[in-house]
């Protein structure tokens, strides 16, 4: 049985090693990567008049930036290594997107990785990984 | 041509930076009442025009112009404000929004955007002048006024986004200048293109006004309240200084600061009037009586019922700016399909606004017992037999800081942080409005962009020397002259909207526009 393997990816040095242990997991099983990327944004922020007209052509910079950050580099390398695989960007909430994606492409899992936030930071700030364990609908892998 | 008028308005600006100081170091205060009485006398024909009476009453043409623009809204769209609130709420809390809009401009935000360009002085200074010339009862015309009012803003905002411009490169914009020229068009009429540049020029003179002069003495007015008299161009000069750098040099990070600080201090400025309302709760009862009893018979103020009826409805326009058609420029960025939900949304902003928060100001005010009553319950009016007398003689924004000074001592403080930032962010956003306006007469282009943010911050200097007599009167007069302008066009424009109406409600009723999740 070939599943489906979400990993939220934005390019840090611990979203790799998360990368590398979906790969291994994938490869063993023939499974999909989904190399999901999120654009952390809030509907409920304020802008200013000139910023919402502008909004709509900001989003399509941003898109096209991290499409072809993703596309050229890891994307590649999956390709290169024969891993099937898939890509989405969303904007919102990094775990709540992670979550979505994962019912969205009937995932067996998702693989994140951690930066070891202090725990007062996570406090203050809430950390991705303490929201996925909460809301994920799927198994969840964190990767150290 | 406009290289001309962009060294002028460069040179007037170096003028009034560099002459400024070593001028009013000898005579300080005689710069302030020069700028003061230029002002007066090259605005007061304008004022005269707008504010003019029916013949034979004290009743001015433009309160009428709005009340009955408010009313037939509010009947050909059957009280849509109170049969849509629900779904007004629904809307903005993203229930209909398309997920994969995510990262667009959310209803949420164009929502936010547009308040924080009204919710400003007007519902802080506005009110207490409304309160001081019109008495107590002013503050029921006002709710009513801003309950009408949601009908009006619910007409142009649809339109806004209906007809805005999404230009090539990604830009969203629109507003009544653009709705007046396509819908004009759309539905066969003439006089489309005529009707947007009138509007266009008031809505320079409106932001260069009400959403710039006013907001920079009313600031001036606060701070010098606590820190001591100085004269008006300083604050002028720093405010300007700091406007220029947002809308000239780009230096985003400060409107940021402004834009996430100022729901905050609305928030508040909300909630401390509640404690102090809290505080006095045994007379809610009594407040409210007054509120009712001046409604109806002026209870010995200034001009009697009509008196509290005119300011009423003026401060109430001022504040929430429904017919006044600067929220539909804020409101037309917004991502959807259906330009009709935006109009349901707006709607929920003159409620915000008015019936909240201005009430809370009005109630603070009567509450604390500001206004000074004679024995036979009826107000004593000033020396000058203009307004009512208040406990310190204060009026404006002085008002509203004595009243909650006087339960919270420090408050004042607050207020005067909250008072700056509002200044603040309602000139940001009408600088914008102003530039929209601009850009539609003159055509985009670097250049032309910066004539007018240039002329924009030498009006703040203006605004802050001025009297506050000549300048909220002119800030008035300014605002009205765009009502007059889109109220004729909403009423041509209605039945668009109507249909956009109708269609809506029938495919919500079907089911064919459902919520998301």
């Amino acid at each position: 049985m070939s599943g489906k393997f979400v990993v939220g990816y934005d390019g840090s040095v611990s979203a790799r090693r998360a990368l590398e242990f979906a790969v291994d997991r994938a490869r063993a099983q023939g499974g999909t990567i989904v190399l999901t990327h999120v654009l952390e944004w809030s509907p409920y922020s304020f802008l200013t008049p000139q910023e919402l007209e502008e909004r709509h052509a900001r989003r399509k910079e941003e898109m096209t930036r991290a499409e072809k950050a993703i596309m050229t580099t890891v994307k590649a390398e999956l390709d290169e290594a024969g891993i099937p695989n898939e890509v989405a960007i969303r904007y919102g909430n990094t775990a709540e997107i992670l979550g979505r994606v994962a019912k969205e492409h009937n995932a067996v899992q998702i693989v994140i990785g951690r930066d070891g936030q202090s725990a007062l930071g996570a406090r203050v700030f809430g950390s991705v990984a303490g929201a996925l364990v909460q809301t994920a609908p799927v198994p969840c892998t964190i990767v150290p | 041509m406009n290289r001309n008028v962009f060294s002028a308005a460069l040179a007037a600006a170096g003028l009034a930076l560099m002459s400024a100081p070593a001028f009013a170091q000898e005579q300080a205060v005689s710069l302030d009442e020069k700028v003061n009485q230029i002002f007066a006398s090259s605005t007061g024909w304008f004022v005269n025009l707008i504010f003019s009476n029916f013949p034979g009453t004290t009743f001015p043409w433009i309160v009428a112009w709005l009340v009955i623009g408010a009313t037939v809204f509010t009947l050909y769209f059957g009280f849509i404000q109170f049969r849509a609130v629900g779904h007004s709420i629904a809307l903005v809390k993203g229930d209909y929004s398309d997920p994969n809009d995510a990262g667009e401009v959310s209803h949420f935000q164009a929502l936010a955007t547009a308040l924080s360009g009204t919710v400003g002085l007007g519902n802080i200074a506005g009110v207490a002048v409304a309160v001081s010339i019109g008495g107590p009862g002013a503050t029921f015309w006002m709710i009513l006024a801003g309950l009408m009012g949601m009908a009006s803003k619910f007409t142009e905002c649809t339109l806004g986004v209906k007809y805005r411009n999404e230009y090539p490169d990604g830009r969203v914009s629109g507003g009544p200048m653009y709705y007046l020229t396509k819908g004009f068009a759309e539905r066969g009429l003439p006089g489309g293109r005529i009707l947007a540049v009138m509007f266009s020029i008031f809505c320079i003179l409106g932001a260069l006004g009400g959403g710039n002069m006013f907001q920079a003495n009313q600031a001036h007015q606060q701070i010098s309240g606590i820190v001591g008299a100085y004269p008006g161009w300083i604050t002028g000069v720093i405010f300007a200084g700091v406007v220029f750098a947002v809308i000239v040099g780009g230096l985003k990070s400060i409107a940021k600061v402004t834009e996430k600080v100022v729901p905050f201090m609305g928030i508040l400025y909300v909630g401390t009037a509640l404690i102090i309302i809290a505080m006095n709760a045994d007379q809610i009862g009594w407040a409210f009586g007054q509120i009712f009893e001046g409604a109806f018979t002026g209870l010995g103020v200034a001009g009697g019922m009509v008196g509290a009826l005119i300011q009423g409805f003026k401060r109430a326009a001022f504040s929430n700016e429904a017919g006044v058609g600067s929220a539909a420029i804020a409101h037309s960025a917004v991502r959807t399909k259906e330009p009709i939900t935006e109009g349901f949304v707006s709607l929920l902003e003159p409620f915000i606004d008015t019936v909240v928060v201005c009430t809370m100001t009005a109630l603070v005010i009567i509450i604390t017992g500001q206004l000074v009553a004679g024995p036979d319950g009826t107000y004593l009016l000033n020396e000058a037999g203009t307004a009512v007398q208040t406990i310190g003689g204060t009026s404006g924004v002085g008002l509203t800081s004595a009243a909650f000074g006087s339960a919270i001592s420090w408050f004042p403080y607050v207020l005067a942080i909250a008072v700056v930032l509002f200044a603040f962010s309602t000139m940001i956003s009408w600088s914008y409005y102003g530039l929209k306006a601009w850009t539609y007469l003159f055509g985009e282009g670097e250049t032309k962009e910066l004539v007018f943010k240039v002329i924009f911050c030498i009006f703040v200097v203006i605004g802050a020397a001025a009297n506050l007599g000549p300048v909220i009167d002119f800030s008035d007069a300014a605002i009205f002259a765009m009502a007059v302008v889109n109220i004729i066009g909403l009423y041509f424009l209605m039945p668009i909207v109507k249909r956009e109406l109708s269609s809506y409600m029938s495919r919500l009723k079907s089911g064919e526009i459902k919520k998301f999740t």
